[in-house]
């Protein structure tokens, strides 16, 4: 197959959040940049975040970064690295101003100021009360967000690929990375995308479980195309699962409705998460939240005929409250609930919702990995931010608002690295490996010639209710086990997938058993780190390590306070330490302690 | 409850690797009771024919991917229920535009009119330290504006943009444009008005709100028209 070349100061994979917030440093510095995106850029996932993004302008209640700090590393449950939370938390209100003057329409207060509305896990004052530190349009601030960021690039000149596939990361014999393979769907061609700077930009990989609030096109490309390439991915035993998916359909409830005023309810009515949570209740953070819903549900408290599921009560708000602030969520409870929550509460269970893990890097977006007795190596011309790196500012479980805040920081931090690396004369264009596009040809061959394979479809179901069933909201040692064996038997099954459709135009079926090779790779780090981890933190809670006075909340800070590090060949797992120190001075090291809410 | 079903379907199909002309399809999906919208009847016609192709992403509504005409109306297939439509159900490609493949259009026109409006905020004023204040009331003429996913389906149900989709801007657009001069943030008014002022690019709208009814987030292009149209008119006296 003939493979075109193109050559770029640099190449971005994604137009989510993140890509499209580094791609406006690049393009304003006047580098060269080619952004490759699967689908137009306002359809990228971004466009679903609902509730808001953090930032502690104290427009309403009294704020601080020091308050935004302490709240995410606590609901890291402290395995953040507190550098890179520091940096977050310091930015953040930076940042959404800047987003506010490109255009953003965010609700606002009585004096003109941006609307900020309490969200999970976010207090005041070290975790007294809840505090209004979430920056909203309505209940589709990411839709606002990544029209406006999208729109800045239009005035920016961007250039974009739309629908183009990336398929594999470019490496030398050094590990430093060339760029990348990318097909375009409407051709089916493949071309070399050959850069000085390569930035991953690529989103999650949701997609993975059965349940999930996550769009097709969450496969996780980023983080397989890494791992490919020899890149660890750090602690991807952790997925968040969100408390309010709807149930059956499991499309996403914001937490604004919570921080609104809704409350959870089990099927005698009652408010439980007051036992679970007596100081912020329902604004608990989310592993506390899902993982209550699920012990009711468990415990035959649940709703329905048959008790799978919470009521989401919003009956109690003044209907013109929930026409203003909560008007998509209305529209999504009738569309897919079949109820219009001014009247009756809405049906939710915990849906897999986010990837707190990925491609290890730090706070200037560099991708690093060990090498040489040291854990954290910039790999040369690597760069990635967003849902798809692991900073780590998310740690064992995300906060609300946190993601969105996420892409904002360090997609421009990622950037601004890029343009001070390319105008310092330290990123340089290294010569192409013979076999550059070897792999991904190899690929695409593979699927062509392939007879009497398994069905993309089979696979892909298979996968996802094997993750579901094994690396759920609460998980047991001994699923754990089979699930390894399991996930490594589909593994291989993935191997041999088979597409009927040959076409060279906009091949969907190719396309998908593409994505389905980088899913396999998340799947497979997924249930690997997990069955090693042998403690509770976070978002990873094992029926083997329960709340005891040593390991509170069943967490073993003397054991397991590190990063996982997990490498595809040979499904390899590695360590690294947690990051505990603060970047300055302005702050001290936030202690280690019991997490209560 | 619903149940297991099995659902007729008419689909317009063309593959220009394989096909010479476009056809229409006679397909008979087996759906599970799961299934409840129509872009759950397509994934799951896919599991049987994985050629069938079709865009989408989020599939809740929001990311305007899987806008395709069903039954003769534009909408999305993720917002509508299989249920409630007549069979055989026919699907074909957004109208106007040319087909790359099966229901899959090139929509190169479309975004071509959405960035000839300047779609971005234009201020020259010195960037303030904090946001730029504005007040709720200002906040809410931009309510009906800024929800608009580009999915185009409006634009591809109004007959001036299958006309003249080179000059006309379209529903999407001007919806757009609309959002920016309703901005009491932006300053570009005037060499917004001036864009527009030509006998094509927003007075080929004759207000048959075709966009209305088809926009799958209950917008209203025909009234932000309408009030470009004030505004030219307000300017000119």
């Amino acid at each position: 197959m003939n493979v075109a070349k193109r050559t770029f100061d640099a190449v971005i994979v994604g137009a989510g959040g993140a890509g499209l917030r580094a791609a406006l440093q690049l393009s304003e510095s006047g580098m060269k940049t080619a952004v490759l995106t699967k689908v137009f850029p306002t359809r990228s996932h971004t466009v679903a975040a609902q509730g808001g993004v953090a930032a502690s302008l104290g427009n309403s209640t009294e704020d601080n970064w020091h308050w935004h700090m302490y709240d995410t590393v606590k609901g890291s449950d402290w395995l953040g690295d507190q550098d890179a939370i520091e940096f977050m938390c310091k930015k953040a209100n930076e940042v959404v101003i800047e987003l506010e003057h490109f255009g953003m329409p965010f609700d606002r207060t009585d004096n003109g100021k941006i609307y900020q509305r309490p969200f999970g896990g976010h207090s005041m004052n070290y975790g007294q009360a809840p505090v209004m530190r979430s920056c909203a349009a309505a209940d589709r601030t990411g839709h606002a967000m990544l029209h406006a960021l999208y729109q800045r690039n239009v005035r920016a000149n961007t250039q974009f690929f739309v629908e183009w596939m990336a398929l594999d990361l470019i490496r030398n014999t050094d590990g430093d990375v060339l760029g990348v393979t990318a097909m375009e769907m409407e051709t089916g061609e493949v071309s070399i995308f050959h850069a000085k700077a390569t930035i991953f930009a690529t989103g999650g990989a949701g997609r993975i479980y059965h349940s999930s609030t996550n769009a097709f096109i969450n496969t996780g490309d980023g983080v397989g195309m890494a791992a490919r390439a020899g890149i660890p991915l750090e602690d991807m035993e952790f997925w968040q699962f969100h408390p309010t998916g709807v149930a059956g359909a499991g499309v996403l409830i914001t937490e604004g409705v919570r921080g609104e005023g809704g409350i959870l309810r089990n099927a005698s009515g009652e408010r439980f998460m007051e036992r679970y949570a007596p100081n912020l209740k329902d604004l608990a953070s989310r592993d506390i939240v899902s993982r209550a819903m699920t012990t009711e549900i468990n415990e035959g408290r649940g709703c329905g005929p048959d008790k799978d599921h919470v009521l989401l009560d919003i009956t109690h708000l003044a209907p013109e409250n929930i026409m203003k602030r909560l008007p998509g969520i209305r529209e999504i409870a009738i569309q897919f609930a079949g109820v219009d929550p001014i009247k009756a509460p809405i049906p939710v269970v915990p849906t897999c919702h986010y990837q707190m893990g990925g491609i290890p890097t730090n706070y200037k977006g560099q991708v690093v990995v060990p090498k040489d007795g040291n854990s954290n190596v910039p790999v040369v011309g690597f760069y990635a931010a967003g849902e798809c790196a692991c900073a780590s500012v998310h740690g064992a479980n995300r906060l609300g608002t946190n993601s969105l805040l996420d892409l904002l920081v360090f997609g421009k931090s990622a950037g601004e690295t890029v343009v001070e690396d390319f105008e310092s004369g330290t990123l340089s264009l290294k010569p192409l490996p013979a076999d550059a596009a070897d792999a991904s040809l190899a690929r695409i061959a593979r699927l062509e010639s392939q007879t009497g394979g398994e069905s993309v479809f089979d696979v892909g179901l298979e996968m996802r209710r094997t993750m579901q069933k094994h690396a759920g909201v609460f998980r047991f040692d001994q699923l754990l086990k089979e699930g390894v064996q399991k996930i490594g038997e589909v593994a291989e099954r993935a191997k041999r997938t088979e597409i009927a459709d040959k076409s060279k135009v906009w091949n969907i079926a190719r396309m998908e058993a593409l994505e389905l090779d980088n899913l396999i790779e998340v799947a497979r780090a997924t249930m690997v780190s997990a069955e090693a981890r042998k403690e509770s933190r976070g978002a990873h809670v094992r029926d083997d390590a329960l709340d005891t006075a040593e390991n509170p909340n069943g967490r073993d800070d003397a054991n397991w306070l590190k990063h996982t590090l997990w490498y595809s060949e040979g499904n390899r797992l590695d360590y690294k330490a947690v990051n505990l120190k603060p970047l300055s001075d302005d702050v001290k090291p936030i202690a280690l302690a019991k997490r209560t809410y | 409850m619903i149940s297991k079903r099995s659902v007729q379907f008419k689909i317009y199909r063309y593959d220009p690797d394989r096909d010479e002309k476009p056809y229409l399809q006679d397909i008979t999906v087996e759906l599970e009771p799961s299934d409840k919208k129509l872009l759950d009847a397509l994934v799951r016609l896919r599991a049987k024919d994985d050629s069938m192709s079709f865009r989408r992403s989020c599939r809740e509504g929001v990311c305007g991917s899987d806008a395709m005409n069903i039954n003769g109306k534009n909408g999305l297939a993720c917002l509508t229920d299989v249920d409630s439509l007549v069979q055989p159900i026919t699907l074909r490609p957004l109208p106007g535009l040319p087909v790359i493949r099966d229901l899959i259009v090139d929509m190169t026109q479309f975004f071509k009119q959405y960035h000839s409006i300047k779609p971005y905020l234009v201020n020259n004023e010195p960037t303030p330290e904090r946001e730029r204040l504005q007040s709720p009331e200002e906040r809410e003429e931009l309510n009906g504006l800024y929800e608009c996913i580009l999915c185009a389906c409006c634009s591809t149900s109004c007959p001036s943009f299958w006309w003249n989709p080179d000059k006309f801007v379209g529903p999407a657009g001007l919806l757009a444009a609309y959002r920016f001069l309703a901005d009491t943030r932006d300053q570009d008014t005037n060499a917004r008005l001036d864009n527009l002022e030509d006998p094509y690019r927003l007075f080929r709208c004759h207000s048959i709100m075709n966009c209305v009814d088809v926009c799958p987030k209950n917008l209203n292009p025909t009234r932000a028209i309408g009030k470009i149209k004030d505004m030219m008119v307000r300017r000119a006296i």
